[in-house]
């Protein structure tokens, strides 16, 4: 249920943005899913892609800070309150949220990539009240 | 290992006591042998005998590299030239060579020092010391080679260059302390693992490096590659050559040889001497040479000197690793800032690397400060929390070290441009206007 997620720090240059998906693209690597955080100053790119080992190394061996850690993607209903109802699980169960990006699928579906400061726990949390969570290898194929 | 236990773990006090005995002596050879500096000790009123105590050493005046060259090529002899056995010479990249020399008992104090140096770096009779400095008119070569014959040990004098022929005697003859500049033995290592040989080919253990200033990266990288203990030794011909100061194996600076070589660190702008811990220019007094006795010679490397005592047991002043040159010092906001500065706080944090660009400007009539840092794989992560942390934290002990605030950029790694030695981490606008 735990997925790797690739941070990359960015400058706020132009073109670095697309450095990174220049070295994505000449190594066929997909991004499944994909953030931005920004300063005045800099950027971190969270991105998953379908594979992260191959990924880093490339991006390293172009230059970049790379930082691999794990995070979760769930699957909520692509309706109102929908998200609602898997964040007041977290609340109620005392799991901060460091940050959360979602997009929205087919089948009235949406599908919400997030980072809590106990991955194993918001699992637990999630997968006891049925909350559908993904696999890293499904989230590739979305 | 200690060469001269007496001397090198001497008592401050009677150190102190010898070091004014020597000064006294040189103050009168100046005077009486050497015109520029009877001129200028008359002109500030000093005779012989007026001085007494190392003390003093504070109101005597200066000698600058330029001073050695108006009086080229041997105005600033204190000797008859029939008593000279030896000149060395500098290159001279800007215009007349700087020249130095040496009598007889000046070449028995440079093989002393040095037979110090190289037992300090663990070298002895049984050692087989392969001297891979210049041999000439540089004083890298003979200055190693003459402590190394002191010691007794086996000298191959190789000299530099040649380094097929290097590696080859080296693994033939089975050297076992390699004397070279730190930026050729990382060459050397280079060319060894080209021909398919490894450090266990090789009898190899220590190794004594100087004459460039170099990055304790570098130094575990020639640890590793060579397998040995890298030490620093730090010296220039003005003064005697190498042999000046050395690091023992605790690597916790480089122990000057003070009973001839008085060291006083002063600000290269107001001139004053600055207490122990202070950055600032290093300055140096020849107590004991005859040929070329130097006052408060001005050497322009920056460091900063401690007496915390060595575990090694010896007692000598040790000065830091030099770094930098007082040239590249900055004023901001009328401070004196040392790039060398800068780069200790970032070495003294582990989450950065000492990889670092200053960049000096001057908005609205007041100066400022940005400094670009690289960011490390290994330290950052995907929080936006830590970065800015990490960014206060530099702004912090930068502010706390230099008295100055300054801007704390993150950059990219590898943006900041790689050199060996005389990198360009300072962008000074000011100048550009």
């Amino acid at each position: 249920m735990i997925i790797k997620q690739l941070t990359v720090f960015l400058e706020n240059k132009k073109g670095r943005l697309t450095e990174v998906t220049k070295v994505l693209s000449n190594n066929k690597i997909n991004i499944s899913a994909l953030s931005i955080a920004d300063t005045a100053d800099f950027g971190l790119l969270r991105m998953i892609v379908d594979n992260p080992e191959k990924a880093e190394e490339q991006l390293k061996s172009s230059g970049f800070a790379v930082h691999v850690n794990e995070v979760i993607c769930m699957i909520v209903p692509d309706e109102p309150g929908g998200l609602y109802r898997a964040l007041e699980i977290l609340t109620n169960a005392d799991i901060g949220i460091e940050y959360l990006y979602a997009f929205s699928s087919e089948n009235k579906k949406a599908s919400v990539v997030i980072r809590t400061d106990e991955v194993q726990k918001t699992i637990d949390i999630l997968q006891e009240n049925q909350i559908q969570l993904i696999k890293a290898n499904q989230l590739y194929k979305l | 290992m200690i060469w001269n236990e007496y001397i090198e773990c001497m008592e401050r006090d009677s150190l102190q006591k010898l070091q004014g005995e020597r000064l006294r002596k040189m103050i009168d050879r100046l005077y009486f042998n050497v015109p520029f500096y009877r001129k200028k000790l008359q002109e500030i009123g000093f005779s012989p005998g007026d001085v007494t105590s190392v003390e003093q050493l504070k109101d005597l005046p200066f000698t600058t590299k330029d001073d050695l060259r108006d009086n080229y090529p041997f105005g600033l002899f204190a000797v008859h030239q029939s008593e000279v056995v030896r000149v060395h010479a500098s290159s001279g990249t800007t215009g007349r060579p700087t020249v130095v020399g040496y009598t007889r008992k000046d070449i028995d104090t440079w093989s002393e020092v040095m037979a110090r140096t190289l037992t300090s770096a663990g070298a002895n009779r049984e050692d087989i010391v392969h001297v891979a400095y210049g041999y000439g008119l540089f004083t890298g070569g003979l200055g190693v080679h003459y402590g190394a014959e002191k010691i007794g040990a086996t000298v191959i004098p190789i000299s530099g260059g040649n380094t097929k022929r290097q590696i080859q005697l080296m693994k033939d003859f089975g050297s076992t302390i390699l004397a070279c500049t730190p930026s050729y033995s990382l060459f050397l290592a280079e060319a060894m693992l080209e021909e398919g040989l490894k450090p266990s080919d090789f009898k190899l253990r220590a190794g004594v490096f100087g004459a460039e200033p170099w990055t304790e990266e570098m130094r575990k990288e020639i640890e590793e590659k060579l397998g040995i203990l890298a030490i620093d030794i730090y010296g220039l011909s003005e003064v005697i050559g190498p042999g000046v100061a050395a690091e023992c194996p605790h690597k916790k600076g480089l122990h000057i040889y003070e009973d001839h070589f008085i060291p006083e660190i002063i600000d290269p702008v107001t001139l004053k001497v600055l207490p122990y811990g202070e950055i600032g220019e290093l300055v140096f007094t020849t107590v004991t040479k005859e040929a070329l006795p130097l006052l408060r010679y001005r050497t322009r490397d920056l460091t900063r000197l401690t007496l915390d005592k060595c575990e090694c047991g010896r007692t000598l002043v040790r000065m830091e690793k030099c770094l930098g040159r007082s040239d590249d010092m900055l004023i901001i906001r009328g401070v004196n800032v040392f790039p060398s500065q800068i780069e200790s706080v970032l070495l003294e944090m582990s989450e950065t690397k000492p990889h670092y660009l200053l960049i000096v400007d001057r908005v609205n009539n007041l100066d400022t400060l940005e400094i670009w840092v690289e960011v490390d794989d290994q330290f950052f992560s995907d929080e936006i929390k830590q970065l800015e942390n990490l960014r206060k934290k530099i702004q912090y002990n930068i502010e706390t070290t230099l008295g100055i605030g300054a801007i704390i950029k993150l950059v990219e790694p590898k943006t900041i441009e790689r050199s060996e030695g005389k990198a360009k981490r300072v962008i000074d606008k000011r100048k550009l206007k």
